[in-house]
């Protein structure tokens, strides 16, 4: 009887193995970049997708929280049609998973997706042509290394705006203007909310770049191996002080967090900030960029090479940088339109001026997330960190 | 001989079904092959293949830019399983949650399964039994982000501590051990309760007979035979803890083996199979080991 | 019963204390249900009953809910046939996978759902994309299927160990063939476990989360939709609600389960007193 159990297990294990030696084989789809903006099922024009998308009757994207709330989409649905499914990406590397499984029709990618998407041939390109209101972006937006590949765009600009440092006034004082009491010195044990992803790296490399500038430091997403090492060890003397970490889909956490004063200082977003404001009783906290700089992001609507509802993608590109939808978002996200014509409708008229929206200058001092590469783009040549380098270094900082 | 009730007609002799009927009673190979193609087509083709799959995987690079997966076989993966100390950590840390959960689930499950099983009038056993199911049907997730909030600065369990001058656990392990140790109990409870069910009065008298006071009964009689249900009920306490990512990053903010598995899904695959392995192996041993004791037949 | 007093007055409180601490969460869950303001702190400053109406009018909701529904009854329908020829299959025959056969069915619902999730959407994505197939009910279908098997599975068997071969035999002597001899013989003894069996897995199915998330891609089933939402402040309460509504649509099959099983619907439970199968000691 043993042998033939163990005759059993063997034939078993053989099949099942040439049955997946062949799978294996036969999988794995060609990932070349496609220069044809031409995806399955669009139309030509601009009244033929408008028509095609009241077929399709819906579009599921991967976004950034908060950019497809309600006030907006809702109207978006009764002009077009199209009903809006959204899943808020928790940090780029997940939007490039999600993207990955081909179910997701667009994404609103930052910078450190982009390329990414691009290279896995995941998005297609965007003719702008049929999107009208591309004509209106600021030209400080267009293509740009994070959205256009040998002069070929990719997607629509949506916006774009600084990380922000956020603590409660109790704790600190309101004019603090130093990032110095995240970092390891200070006496905020438990209480720091940081956000995680290895992106953050970045932030450590440019809290370094001002406070060690023998590390030389020019750019945070191109770090050789001391400036990197010099990171990672900073972020590892953080890490006991971390109370708790947050992301683009648990961003919530963060605002119950300061409001029960379990965090007291730490990174965020424009976003969780008005939503403490809209807090009852609003929280008393300060958001702002200290001196040593900041990282940001500048995000790019692009449309799934293979989406299931081209249509629905496309109008929404065009619908999301319209003057009225984009001051909406500008001001609910807390961010700077894409749309030079979305700053005469805001609620608020100082809202371009406050966000800097045609300050090209204030953005040059902004470090939009990047894809780090081994090529570091200057004389030292290729031996700056990649980008899966930053992601083992996360796990172990992690711990 | 008494009539036989008419509304069962015997098909006719010879015809086409009574024929294929024949057959598979008188071979009992071809009628075994045939109820068993369908199910074990589907295990094999489904779902041993796709594990299948995820081992090769495991032996194979990504492309650090596009993470495409490269097929180059190399044992790189499991390399870096075994140097880095962090992932050593992190597998002992799930690992030892896994048991203390485990632990606590069988210290609190068995009175309530004994009383069920053994002391509790047939009506209330229903009632205790749709009881215990019920919670089953709330969503695990909901479940998770309650004791999110109870766990809270601002929490009802801090809140009703509070005048006893004592503090929650709070965002730490000791929280996440109890949101596990609860989420889990139904698992361990049902099969406790069946595995004791099952054992007869008779045994239990018998040894009450021979002069084993109730103490003396427990610890010789019901609890060997129970013991087999307790590690059925264990296999699930320790499993899903093993995989769990939601509820660590939800409460305590720490990596368990679930989490790095999660966060390398898409952008390194091979890493994320060959750390898969881990609990796949430690499952397949407990599962061994749960046989040998005698758990599969309280399942 | 051989316990003494105090025993059962200690296990009373022992088991009154468990059963509390199972249920406080869920009164939790109940209360916030019904709190006016969307964050959750405590304790609860106002109350109202108008999350219900919201959830109701939510389109998403009613679309992720029918989803569920339909996935659960297909996983269902597929566990009640694989696992019910698997079991015939073991319960009635010697031969020497026997053992394997119970180890692979219990594999699925043993290994973590990460595993599981991880390994089939590594199926669906290099093997089934490139030819087409791409993410739809059928692929969360299979995913659950795949481990509510064991469920209708060792239902089956334990039920089988109670009806008697010698039953059949004599009923094909009778001249009943062998699908006549399953459907009027072997069949109504199998009914309750499995209806038992099947509401569990249903239940097991309709509430999973972790392998939906990989084999959904971008459907959205009432679990999938949870976790989507939950941590969207303004969803929160919506939540509460629908959380709510699925402990208390629970009761009833989980009740009439538990009528119809007469034990735990999950394993092996007495057979009645008096019925001719109890009479008949089964090997197995």
């Amino acid at each position: 009887m043993r042998g033939k159990r163990i005759s059993l297990w063997v034939a078993l294990g053989l099949l099942v193995g040439a049955l997946s030696v062949v799978a294996a084989g036969c999988g794995g789809g060609d990932s070349e970049s496609s220069s044809d903006w031409q995806v399955e099922g669009l139309g030509s024009t601009i009244d033929e997708i408008q028509a095609n998308a009241k077929n399709e009757g819906q579009v599921n994207m991967v976004i950034w929280a908060g950019y497809a709330d309600k006030s907006w989409a809702d109207a978006f649905t009764q002009q077009t049609g199209c009903k809006v499914s959204t899943k808020d990406g928790a940090s780029s590397d997940d939007m490039v998973d999600l993207m990955a499984t081909g179910a997701y029709d667009g994404v609103s990618a930052s910078g450190d997706a982009t390329l990414r998407l691009i290279a896995k041939g995941d998005v297609a390109p965007v003719n702008f042509d049929l999107i009208p209101n591309y004509a209106d972006v600021y030209e400080g937006l267009k293509g740009q290394s994070y959205n256009t590949v040998d002069g070929v765009g990719y997607g629509v600009p949506h916006g774009r705006g600084p990380n922000l440092m956020v603590w409660s006034n109790d704790a600190i004082p309101a004019d603090n203007d130093t990032w110095a009491p995240i970092w390891p010195g200070t006496d905020y044990k438990g209480k720091l909310s940081i956000y995680d992803n290895q992106i953050f790296i970045a932030d450590a490399a440019l809290y370094l770049k001002a406070t060690q500038p023998d590390l030389n430091i020019t750019n945070p997403y191109e770090l050789d191996d001391d400036q990197f090492n010099a990171a990672v060890d900073l972020l590892k003397q953080q890490r006991p002080n971390i109370g708790e970490y947050w992301d683009g889909a648990t961003y919530a956490k963060q605002v119950t967090s300061f409001k029960s004063g379990e965090a007291v200082v730490g990174t965020t977003w424009p976003y969780q900030v008005n939503l403490m404001a809209a807090e009852k009783p609003p929280l008393n906290v300060t958001a702002k960029v200290p001196k040593e700089g900041t990282t940001g992001w500048s995000d790019t609507w692009m449309i799934a090479s293979k989406a299931a509802h081209p249509n629905c993608m496309y109008l929404w590109m065009n619908y999301i940088i319209s003057p009225e939808a984009n001051a909406k978002v500008a001001e609910y996200f807390g961010e700077a339109p894409s749309n030079a014509k979305a700053c005469d409708v805001t609620s608020n008229p100082n809202h371009c001026e406050d966000y800097h929206a045609d300050d090209e200058a204030y953005w040059d001092n902004v470090y939009y997330w990047d894809t780090p590469q081994a090529d570091c783009g200057d004389d030292r040549g290729e031996v700056c960190k990649t980008y899966e380098d930053w992601r083992t270094a996360w796990t172990e900082i992690k711990g | 001989m008494t009539s036989v009730s008419s509304d069962v007609e015997p098909p006719p002799r010879g015809g086409p079904g009574r024929r294929l009927s024949t057959f598979f009673f008188s071979h009992s190979r071809a009628r075994l092959g045939g109820l068993l193609a369908l199910p074990l087509g589907w295990m094999l083709v489904i779902y041993l293949g796709s594990l299948f799959l995820l081992l090769l995987a495991s032996f194979w690079d990504t492309e650090p830019f596009t993470s495409d997966v490269v097929r180059n076989w190399n044992l790189d993966n499991y390399r870096r399983l075994f140097e880095e100390p962090v992932y050593r950590n992190v597998a002992f840390r799930t690992i030892s949650m896994a048991v203390y959960v485990t632990v606590a689930d069988a210290v609190l499950a068995f009175p309530l399964a004994y009383y069920m099983a053994r002391v509790a009038s047939p009506r209330s056993r229903n009632l205790l039994v749709v009881a215990v199911l019920t919670p089953l049907w709330a969503s695990y997730l909901v479940k998770a982000y309650v004791w999110r909030t109870m766990l809270g600065e601002e929490g009802i369990i801090n809140w009703l501590l509070a005048p006893f001058g004592l503090d929650g656990p709070g965002y730490t392990t000791a929280g996440l051990w109890l949101a596990f140790t609860y989420l889990w109990l139904p698992f361990m409870i049902l099969p406790i309760y069946a595995g004791l069910e099952r054992i007869p009065s008779s045994l239990l008298e018998a040894s009450a007979d021979l002069g084993g006071r109730s103490v003396r009964t427990f610890f010789k009689v019901t609890l060997p035979l129970a013991f087999p249900a307790v590690v059925a009920g264990s296999i699930f306490t320790f499993s899903l803890t093993l995989g769990d990512y939601i509820l660590p990053g939800l409460i305590a903010d720490e990596q368990f083996i679930g989490t790095v598995i999660y966060t390398d899904r898409g952008t390194n695959l091979p890493v994320a199979a060959a750390f898969a392995m881990v609990p796949i192996a430690v499952m397949v041993v407990y599962l061994w080991g749960a046989r040998r004791l005698g758990a599969f037949e309280s399942l | 019963m051989i316990e003494s007093r105090t025993t059962r007055v200690v296990l009373r409180l022992c088991a009154a204390g468990t059963l509390a601490f199972i249920y406080f969460p869920l009164v939790v869950i109940a209360v916030y249900a019904f709190n006016e303001n969307i964050s959750q702190t405590w304790p609860i400053e106002a109350y109202t009953t108008k999350w219900f109406g919201v959830a109701w009018r939510n389109e998403e909701v009613r679309s992720a809910l029918l989803l569920s529904v339909k996935a659960a009854l297909g996983a269902t329908v597929i566990a009640l046939v694989l696992g019910t020829l698997a079991s015939l299959a073991v319960s009635r025959s010697r031969f020497f996978g026997r053992e394997t056969i119970s180890f692979l069915v219990i594999l699925p619902i043993a290994l973590p759902g990460i595993v599981t999730g991880l390994a089939l959407q590594a199926t669906i994505l290099n093997v089934l994309a490139p030819i087409g197939i791409s993410f739809s009910i059928w692929t969360i279908v299979i995913g659950h299927a795949t481990f509510c098997i064991v469920v209708l599975y060792n239902n089956a068997v334990a039920r089988m160990r109670r009806v008697s071969a010698f039953l059949e035999e004599a009923s094909m002597d009778l001249g009943a063939d062998g699908w006549q001899t399953f459907r009027f013989v072997t069949f109504p003894q199998l009914r309750t476990a499995l209806l038992a069996g099947a509401l569990l897995a249903f239940a097991l199915s309709f509430d999973e989360v972790v392998v939906t998330i990989f084999t959904s891609g971008a459907q959205q089933t009432l679990p999938i939709w949870i976790f989507t939402n939950f941590a969207r402040p303004r969803e929160l309460p919506v939540v509460n609600v629908v959380a709510l509504f699925m402990i208390i649509v629970s009761i009833i099959p989980v009740w009439l389960a538990q009528r119809l099983a007469g034990g735990t619907g999950l394993a092996a439970d007495r057979p009645r007193e008096g019925s001719v199968a109890a009479s008949i000691e089964t090997q197995p």
